[in-house]
């Protein structure tokens, strides 16, 4: 199977995520909107590790916008029977060091834990945006893909840290801590039963098998329950909706990718480009956030999502005052089958509540060995540290 | 009984800054060519920021200062969502939550008295694009996108054309004033909201609006043109009033609908995650406050305290350069009403004969002050000093040096002054007789006269005393 999209280099050892830009490299995110479209410049993460010596690979395939499960809706990749992503993938067989990905609905933490691999979804504003094909401005964030936790630190410090073209960029002035080898001895780590309970028998061995080896290393595991995961689905998928119809409404078939060969007039420029361009999953995500941002939704909906965003934080923060980490799964299922297109939207928004959470608070997240952990702001040190215990055990 | 127009006004200005709002994009006051200064933020591509430009906050900051306005410590930005080709994201970055100065005021004066107008608000926004339609085929040109500008938002407060005109005139000198902006044909346009009543009615009509107007001019008649329209459908049932949206058309000089199409759209505002909120604490504001330039009521009282004109004044607080340039020679020393002829008689009219205008003037503060001392201290005369003047505005030569060089600085002292004075008169004794006979214009040929032996040296008061001492001894 080819993973990517454009190959850039056989001596590579970065993979790219096709929604983050490389300098003069075709970049599609996986849409047909894009196409032909090139980039004049390079996202942030991509620069700071080209300039430290690593070198780039390509650009891996991913589901148009990252909006999907883990890539299946991608409109240049060759579909298959059981879903997997392109850069977990690569990482799974070593083709790569590492991988760096878009994570703004889930899909490369889905995607690391059925290929095994780990990804990390950092803090919001400590790895610049700037260069990412933006969709959910609020919640997206730059991650890496890699074997294990140690690798995924190393890549990690190398790309973090402010940068003045991003706005939202952290001005912080200590070191981003990203060792994963220090003693995890006397921590503490909490399992949602609500979200143990909806995944399959393999999801549960794996976060039993995850919960043992801590405990086995001196932490102490409780159950707890809570039902802000759900609510913070519910938000995400408010805001994210309205935000992606925002930002995707630049490809409007003028200025550069695709413009529909039929048109008699403006409107109808628009409205067959962007018919043309966006599959299935893409309209109704811009049908489902134009609503929310409607006039007579507005309130119901957008302005509640943001006042839940501000109280599934603050619970949140309380059950990580105890906690080092949460330790939930990633997705539903060990594995993912492939499905039919008009199902893409009851699937997608299915998977939010183990995942949204991260996006919709900023919080980080780490998935590795199958199971993620989810921790307090700027202590991916910690998940990290967590996840390497259970991978030195596993081996 | 009469009827009494309601307005209020929707002003947009264009702000002098060297960067867009959102990018580091320059030069777009004064492009070359169509999308010459252009970046991938500005034109909308994928993977862009904004990033928000201080020096905009700042100036928006002093115009609610100069208005009177509370200034929000806490201002956020939202996306007002439209399609358009000129519109590169197909959303306009503008602020509807947190504005960030409201509540303001301001008065104006007409000829019938003075009005208080309220300021509901000051927003920051970016502005759009151009398009250029030629035969078939339409053109973008994104020069003018993400360029800032401030709309300052009235309540429905005048009662006049002439009070609107005014408003935009005092907004205009304000602005100029405090380099908010230069306010040139273009960079500040106008929605006018237009209702009429009866005389003593508490109850507002049908309002309706006129968009987008540049000139003072076409905004006082279509103001004029609506309120008759109004008028005549109120008293002759001319017509059914309807709240709407409306154009001007220069040539006609009339209103006319624009599309409903065009009004009804929902912008589905929200706030955009890309900007974080901007915080002013109270040391920025103080530093924006310090920084402010003194108001224009204040600063025409004390131009007309130094003994400036009323004419000169208004010249001045009509161009902020020439001004500016005051403010510095007066720094250096110079007397202010002496100044103010230098400036806006001799430089005015050494660049007018170029057919340039004030706007144009290229000297520096340092070199105008020297030449105001020298004429002032006597060094050379005035006549003099207007000749280097002109080889400084033309020539930009160092004056002191150029005045060594032209002779003009022989120091004549008042015993050479008198010697002179001696020696003409005693080679015109005719003169003399004539002037004792009462023909003033003998005296003024024996002025001439030493003139012409000193060589245009010697100071023209001090001979004209020392000619009137001798003739009145003879």
């Amino acid at each position: 199977m080819n993973f990517y999209a454009t190959k850039i280099s056989d001596k590579g050892d970065i993979a790219v995520d096709d929604t983050l830009l490389v300098k003069d490299v075709l970049c599609t995110a996986g849409s047909n909107i894009l196409q032909g479209f090139t980039p004049l410049f390079s996202a942030e993460a991509v620069t700071r590790l080209v300039s430290v010596g690593y070198t780039i690979s390509g650009k891996t395939h991913v589901g148009e916008f990252g909006l999907d499960l883990v890539g299946e809706f991608s409109n240049y990749s060759e579909k298959t029977d059981t879903l997997k992503g392109a850069a977990a993938e690569l990482v799974k067989e070593g083709k790569v060091k590492a991988a760096l990905g878009v994570d703004v609905n889930g899909a490369p933490r889905r995607a690391a834990s059925i290929s095994g691999v780990d990804f990390l979804k950092s803090t919001y504003g400590t790895v610049s945006r700037y260069g990412v094909v933006s969709t959910a401005a609020s919640g997206e964030a730059v991650g890496v893909y890699a074997k294990d936790a140690v690798a995924v630190g190393e890549i990690m410090s190398k790309i973090a840290g402010y940068d003045s073209k991003d706005g939202t960029c952290q001005n912080n002035e200590f070191e981003y801590d990203y060792s994963a080898t220090k003693d995890i001895k006397g921590k503490k780590v909490c399992i949602i039963t609500e979200l143990y309970e909806k995944c399959d028998d393999a999801i549960k061995a794996k976060i039993d098998s995850a919960a043992k080896i801590l405990e086995k290393n001196g932490v102490q595991v409780d159950r707890i329950s809570s039902d802000i995961f759900s609510l913070a689905a519910t938000a995400w998928q408010i805001l994210y909706t309205a935000e992606t119809c925002n930002n995707l409404s630049r490809y409007d078939g003028v200025k550069y990718g695709l413009r529909a060969k039929e048109y008699k007039n403006i409107d109808e420029l628009y409205v067959n480009s962007r018919t043309e361009g966006f599959n299935f999953l893409t309209k109704a995500v811009i049908l489902y956030g134009s609503d929310v941002l409607s006039k007579n939704r507005y309130k119901d909906c957008y302005d509640k999502a943001l006042r839940v965003r501000r109280v599934v934080a603050e619970q949140l923060a309380e059950i990580l005052k105890t906690y080092s980490a949460v330790l939930t799964p990633a997705c539903s299922a060990a594995e993912y089958s492939a499905y039919n297109i008009a199902d893409a939207f009851s699937k997608v928004f299915g998977e939010l509540e183990f995942t949204a959470i991260a996006n919709l608070t900023g919080n980080p997240a780490l998935v590795s060995s199958g199971v993620q952990f989810i921790g307090d702001y700027y202590k991916e040190g910690d998940l990290l540290c967590l996840a390497n215990a259970i991978e030195r055990m596993g081996e | 009984m009469g009827y009494e127009v309601v307005i209020g006004l929707e002003t947009h200005v264009e702000l002098s800054t060297n960067s867009k709002i959102f990018c580091s994009c320059g030069g777009h006051s004064s492009p070359k060519e169509p999308n010459d200064c252009v970046c991938p933020a500005c034109s909308g591509m994928p993977g862009m920021l904004p990033v928000m430009n201080k020096r905009v906050v700042e100036l928006a900051v002093t115009a609610g200062l100069m208005l009177n306005c509370e200034i929000s410590r806490y201002t956020t930005f939202d996306k007002k969502n439209y399609y358009y080709p000129d519109l590169p994201c197909a959303y306009q970055i503008t602020q509807l939550n947190h504005p960030i100065c409201t509540n303001g005021l301001v008065t104006v004066k007409t000829a019938n008295g003075a009005r208080d107008i309220r300021i509901k608000q000051i927003h920051m926004e970016e502005d759009a694009g151009k398009l250029v339609h030629e035969g078939k085929f339409s053109f973008v040109d994104f020069n003018r996108t993400s360029v800032p500008l401030i709309e300052i938002v009235t309540q429905p407060d005048f009662r006049s054309a002439e009070e609107v005109l005014a408003y935009l005139n005092k907004l205009k000198s304000m602005f100029r004033a405090g380099n908010i902006s230069e306010c040139e044909e273009g960079a500040m346009r106008c929605d006018v909201n237009i209702s009429v009543r009866k005389e003593g009615s508490d109850e507002f009509g049908v309002r309706t609006e006129i968009k987008n107007m540049s000139s003072f001019e076409a905004i006082d008649k279509a103001i004029r043109f609506e309120a008759q329209r109004h008028i005549d459908a109120l008293e002759f049932e001319t017509e059914e009033l309807v709240q709407e949206t409306r154009r001007f058309d220069d040539v006609t000089g009339k209103t006319f609908a624009m599309r409903n199409k065009e009004t009804e759209a929902d912008y589905r505002y929200f706030p955009d995650a890309n900007l974080m909120p901007i915080i002013i604490d109270d040391e920025w504001l103080e530093q924006i406050k310090a920084a402010k330039p003194v108001e224009v009521d204040e600063r025409a009282e004390e131009y007309r305290a130094e003994g400036i004109s009323d004419k000169e004044i208004e010249i001045l607080l009509d161009n902020s350069k020439a001004a500016k340039l005051l403010d510095d020679v007066i720094a250096l020393g110079c007397n202010a009403k002496d100044s103010a002829a230098w400036i806006l008689t001799d430089c005015a009219g050494i660049l007018r004969k170029d057919g340039q205008s004030l706007n144009e003037l290229n000297i520096s503060a340092e070199k105008l002050a020297a030449i105001i001392k020298m004429v002032a201290n006597g060094d050379v005369n005035r006549n003099s000093g207007k000749k280097i003047l002109i080889a400084v505005v033309e020539d930009d030569v160092d004056p002191v040096k150029y005045c060594d060089e032209q002779g003009f600085a022989k120091k004549v002292d008042s015993s050479a002054v008198e010697s002179v004075i001696d020696k003409v008169l005693s080679e015109n004794t005719k003169a003399i007789e004539d002037y004792k006979n009462g023909k003033e214009k003998a005296k003024q040929a024996l002025f001439g006269a030493c003139m012409k032996e000193l060589k245009g040296a010697g100071d023209p008061a001090l001979i004209r005393t020392l000619l009137d001492n001798k003739l009145q001894n003879i």
